[in-house]
């Protein structure tokens, strides 16, 4: 592995190593204070995204490496026009690793091809986003134990959340996996989505509308947003939300050790009077996140060292 | 021009009646100064109907471009009016700088001297993805 560009690059092997990776961080946290001492990570964020920023910040901070960057186009060299090739060729002189965000889809690929150190795509546009997904996945790993013989609910907008599509992608290859897709008749789950990876692999999942009506079978529950841009009109978007939204209420129904996770920030889709319970494990989601980025890293700058 | 032999050049022959104009284009014939002669829907035994390409020239074929729009498509090199070599020609793996993404969102739309790459991903369908985004290769 010299880059992370996309989710599917990595076998399931690699994944298993960073998870572990990641396992043996939280449980020794010191014996890893000093690994990238004098190491620099290069936040490239040609759009702002402050909360990804943040964590891969933090987890180069905690492995004792420093961080430079900028967190928009307009204060970079990226609003003289120069090309992304460019620049990384620049910033490989200068650190050890990159991180990238840019909203252009393939960006970091690009950049991966004329970078001299690992670049990591923290998100391209709406395409890829695979430090989300691996944060999901420890998260699972974390909260269940193992990804296997697990019943995983989708819910809110599966068409275009990307983070959706990636982690259906990177759970699919576990074994006795279960979905259910849960989302308004607008924002289903595309089909080139549901055949390279659910019904192909012969899957079982169920489509409905209804989260109430289901969620008392779910191991995992991933909200995400359902955006009121998403919607022709305001009466559709009004009429519907509600069915996406997680409530103490729809809660009575689930399992006792229902996972629910969303890749946040939320904005009105899981009831604030979810947090306090115990099943709610999507703060301690974006705590997993700074974790896998700590293992990555590591594993980026082990393997080029 | 005798359109029925040529000299030395190619034949690019068996193309799927109806791509030879696609083929011209994405060859960029028109920049050839040498005679070119296309022939749309002559009859084949194998294929009902076929186009075929004359380039009377010794001339260096994309095969992939003719992989890409008539995957069974053949090319003869005719030498001193001789047919020395006949070559079938294959679904590429990649596509280089024959066709552009439409995706407004991709890079490939804003970053300078960039490859335009795609990748087939469904050979039975024959379809080619960009690997910057994952777009589908525009329609034949
Ligand atoms: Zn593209």
């Amino acid at each position: 592995m010299k880059h992370l560009i996309d989710i599917l690059d990595l076998s399931v092997g690699e994944i298993d190593e960073l998870i572990e990776l990641a396992e043996s961080i939280i449980a020794h946290p010191e014996n890893y204070r000093e690994s990238c001492k004098y190491k620099k990570l290069a936040t490239l964020f040609f759009e702002p995204s402050t909360r990804t920023r943040l964590s891969f910040e933090a987890a180069m901070l905690e492995l004792g490496g420093s961080v430079l960057g900028f967190s928009e186009a307009q204060s970079s060299s990226a609003s003289k026009g120069e090309s992304v090739s460019d620049t990384v060729a620049v910033v490989s002189g200068y650190a050890d690793i990159i991180a990238m965000r840019h909203p252009k889809e393939g960006a970091p690929l690009v950049a991966s091809m004329h970078a001299s150190v690992p670049v990591i795509n923290a998100g391209d546009g709406g395409h890829n986003h695979p430090t989300q997904t691996l944060t999901d996945l420890l998260t699972i790993k974390r909260e269940k134990g193992h990804f296997d013989h697990l019943t995983i609910g989708l819910c809110g907008d599966l068409k275009f959340g990307r983070t959706v599509h990636s982690l259906i992608a990177a759970m699919s290859r576990y074994a006795d996996v279960r979905f259910y897709l849960i989302s308004p008749e607008e924002l289903k789950l595309p089909s080139y989505v549901k055949t390279a990876y659910i019904k192909d692999k012969k899957i079982p999942y169920i489509q409905t509308t209804s989260l109430e009506s289901c969620i008392s079978e779910l191991d995992v529950l991933y909200m995400t947003r359902v955006q009121r841009e998403r919607f022709f009109n305001e009466e559709d978007y009004i009429r519907l939300k509600d069915y996406f939204i997680l409530t103490p209420e729809k809660m009575t129904l689930a399992k006792e050790d229902l996972c629910v996770m969303h890749p946040l920030p939320r904005v009105n889709e899981i009831s604030t009077a979810v947090d306090s319970d115990p099943r709610a494990c999507y703060f301690k989601q974006a705590r997993y996140g700074k974790f896998i980025r700590m293992a990555l890293i590591l594993k980026l700058l082990e393997a080029n060292a | 021009m005798n359109i029925d032999s040529i000299h030395n050049g190619i034949v690019i022959d068996h193309i799927d009646a109806g791509r030879a104009m696609q083929i011209y284009s994405l060859l960029h014939l028109e920049r050839l100064d040498c005679p070119v002669a296309i022939i749309k829907n002559a009859s084949s035994s194998k294929m009902g109907r076929k186009d075929i390409i004359k380039i009377d020239a010794d001339y260096n074929v994309n095969l992939d471009v003719l992989g890409y729009i008539s995957p069974n498509s053949t090319v003869n090199i005719i030498k001193n009016g001789v047919r020395v070599e006949k070559k079938h020609i294959q679904l590429p793996e990649r596509l280089v700088d024959i066709v552009l993404c439409k995706n407004p969102r991709c890079i490939t739309t804003t970053e300078q001297e960039i490859h335009h790459i795609f990748k087939l991903t469904d050979p039975e369908k024959r379809i080619y993805r960009c690997i910057y985004c994952d777009t589908k290769a525009p329609e034949l």
